[in-house]
């Protein structure tokens, strides 16, 4: 066989040592911090209500949380799809290496889909119990299953599941975020590369993690109401505005400390990475798209809101135009992260320039493909599990 | 408490206990599996009269030496079976030439688009003459591989251990237990790690560990012409790379990382990457 035709090798400009003309780590590689960005931003939304009590997102709480969870499902397909040798996963779970960032992934991301599972069991107990008696055909099967075997529904069960739902989704909190500032640790903590090798690093792409996650909620709202006819909630709407608004522009601000203080340091090699974002495919990818279109746009769009008091099809307009531009802008801040940190060599002397192939394991395709099953699953999970109607008290917020 | 929520409890804690008691299970089987693997590991490696306790290479490199022959890459290819393309490499030399008039040399190495059209062939390495027409001020070789550091940043972020410093030194894949996510080569500062993609696992130099178990140098310093570079053993006295530290002032390449690499230079410039 060809060996060429096993792997994707880039053009270079300047000095870049030999190894580094095949990228490591492809595309497949952004989509999994951008989609466990969105299961870490997903669920901020449903713990503002459920642990928050912020009434406003009553509405989006249990949506959020399938959402979330329809997301987490598909992250380790992505390092699956990447590895070299899927089928010995599990050798980092049985022998973690303890000195390495990476041999607890397993651990922590079971341990947070375990719990993501048993707090939306908790919340949906009550309508499971009601399916398994009343729905007919295969549902009811798939409902009796799920009750595991427990069919009580009185104030007691329901004090119980309050009571396990409020646990689990406090403890959810940190989980969620540490899950994803872990995956910024990953990246922040290898010192061979300059634009990854950032203390700030675990930070930006938590607060990149909660802008996604709600800016992905708001417009998963715009279009499920959109195909199920319903009223959208203003309120929820406003409120998703206003939690994108404010920690968009941390993010920004963020983004912007980490690139100007490396700037500013100019240590040794600094000048081809000035290069690198002042000239070339990274001036459009970073400056113009991540910074400028992606955050710049919408802090000003939904300032101008906020400032006027836009209320109605406007709000709704301009908040789904905010959202859709800054899940473009934290798509573009993964893709600059990981392809970024990869394109400028550890010589620091010349820079690679990866273009991703549209076929292949590591192609376009197969990451957008990635990045829409869990559309099909939402799709799949709500047909059991109906997030729209909130009959029951289990998910109410903690009571102050 | 209500009988009510006893009988709930009850129910729920035992479904827990047993929950608990798989999972407990499952986890001491395995670890069964990994304590035994350890113990059988005891045995010295890789064969039986080698004795790896006894040993610490080292590896030295005299670029003031070097003539950019790349008769070293080429061996290197030939003895470990390393894919004869210009992506994958697990030694390669740099030539640094400063032309009159500029205050940066100017960097190629083997893989050069230049030195491949140069040689004909992307398996055999030859360095092209561009400078012929201009003026060199001066121009230099540095022959570069893994630097088997004493403190790895490959072994440090490898999430399965299937990276190993070995006790006689050198830094090693298990290329049956790697599960080929390429942190280590993320990892490496000195990006002389690559994924191998017939195997698909992390590979590197090993300073051809099969061949210096059984005494024999690795086939990059065998094939030297110029005695650039120098492979003994730290725990000698009077081996090469002890008489190189003892007669020279030597440097390392990217100290400031601190992995601590055993590799040591003479002749590198300010500018040598």
């Amino acid at each position: 066989m060809d060996i060429h035709a096993l792997f994707h090798a880039s053009p270079f400009t300047g000095y870049v040592y030999p190894n580094e003309t095949v990228v490591p780590w492809s595309i497949l590689i952004v989509i999994y911090p951008y989609m466990t960005g969105l299961v870490a931003g997903a669920f901020t939304v449903s713990s503002l209500y459920h642990v928050f009590g912020i009434e406003r997102f009553k509405t989006v709480s249990r949506f959020a949380l399938i959402t979330a969870l329809c997301f987490m499902v598909f992250v380790p397909v992505t390092l699956l799809s990447h590895l070299g040798h899927p089928e010995r996963a599990f050798n980092a779970m049985i022998t973690p290496h303890t000195t390495s960032a990476m041999a607890v992934f397993g651990y922590v991301a079971a341990f947070y889909v375990c719990l993501l599972a048993l707090e939306i069991w908790f919340i949906f107990r009550e309508d499971i119990v009601a399916g398994a008696k009343a729905a007919s055909g295969w549902k009811r099967h798939i409902y009796r299953v799920l009750t595991l075997g427990s069919y009580e529904v009185n104030e007691t069960t329901r004090h119980y599941d309050h009571k396990w739902t409020m646990a689990l989704a406090i403890i959810g909190i940190p989980a969620a975020h540490g899950l994803h500032g872990y995956v910024g640790f990953l990246f922040g903590s290898v010192k061979a590369r300059e634009w990854w090798s950032s203390d700030l690093m675990p930070v930006i792409f938590l607060f990149s993690a909660v802008i996604s996650g709600v800016a992905v909620m708001i417009v998963l709202y715009a279009i499920v109401a959109r195909i199920r006819k319903m009223k959208i909630d203003e309120s929820a709407i406003k409120g998703l505005m206003l939690t994108l608004w404010a920690f968009l522009m941390f993010t920004v601000l963020l983004e912007l400390v980490e690139f100007g203080a490396m700037a500013y340091r100019a240590r040794e090699g600094t000048e081809v990475i000035m290069e690198y974002v002042s000239h070339g495919p990274m001036f459009w990818r970073f400056a113009v798209i991540q910074i400028g279109l992606g955050a710049f746009v919408p802090v000003i769009i939904m300032s101008l809101m906020v400032l006027r008091g836009t209320s109605g099809k406007a709000l709704l307009v301009g908040t789904l135009v905010s959202a859709v531009l800054v899940l473009i802008s934290v798509l573009f801040m993964r893709y600059n992260v990981v392809i970024g940190g990869q394109e400028i060599s550890k010589s620091m002397k010349g820079i690679v320039h990866y273009e991703p192939p549209l076929w292949g394991r590591e192609g376009l395709l197969v990451a957008g493909l990635i990045l829409m099953a869990p559309l099909g699953l939402y799709y799949l999970l709500t047909r059991i599990f109906d997030p729209w109607h909130i009959k029951t008290h289990a998910d109410d917020p903690v009571t102050y | 408490m209500s009988e009510e929520i006893k009988q709930t409890d009850q129910k729920r804690r035992g479904f827990l206990g047993v929950a608990a008691k798989v999972a407990a299970c499952t986890y001491a089987l395995l670890g069964t599996g990994s304590v035994l693997s350890a113990v059988a590991g005891k045995k010295s490696f890789p064969t039986e009269d080698y004795e790896w306790t006894e040993h610490n290479w080292g590896y030295a490199i005299d670029a003031t030496k070097c003539i950019g022959c790349l008769r070293c890459v080429e061996a290197c290819k030939n003895e470990n079976g390393v894919a004869k393309n210009a992506h994958h490499f697990r030694t390669w030399v740099e030539r640094y030439t400063w032309i009159e008039g500029e205050d940066k040399p100017r960097v190629d190495s083997q893989n050069d688009p230049g030195n491949i059209a140069a040689s004909g062939s992307e398996g055999e390495y030859r360095f092209d003459d561009r400078y012929k027409d201009m003026k060199v001020v001066k121009s230099y070789f540095v022959p570069k591989m893994c630097n088997h550091c004493k403190d790895p940043s490959c072994v440090q972020v490898c999430p399965t251990g299937a990276t190993f410093k070995t006790k006689d030194g050198a830094v090693l894949v298990d290329k049956k237990y790697c599960i080929g996510c390429q942190y280590c080569v993320q990892g490496c500062p000195y990006a002389a790690r690559y994924l191998n993609e017939e195997g698909q696992h992390a590979d590197k130099c090993t300073w051809c560990y099969h061949r210096i178990t059984k005494g024999m140098n690795p086939a990059c310093v065998e094939i030297c012409p110029t005695g650039s570079r120098m492979f003994g053993d730290y725990n000698d006295k009077n081996s090469v790379v002890n008489k190189f530290i003892r007669e020279n002032r030597v440097q390392v390449l990217k100290p400031e990382t601190g992995n601590n690499p055993t590799t040591v230079y003479i002749g590198l410039d300010k500018e040598v990457c």
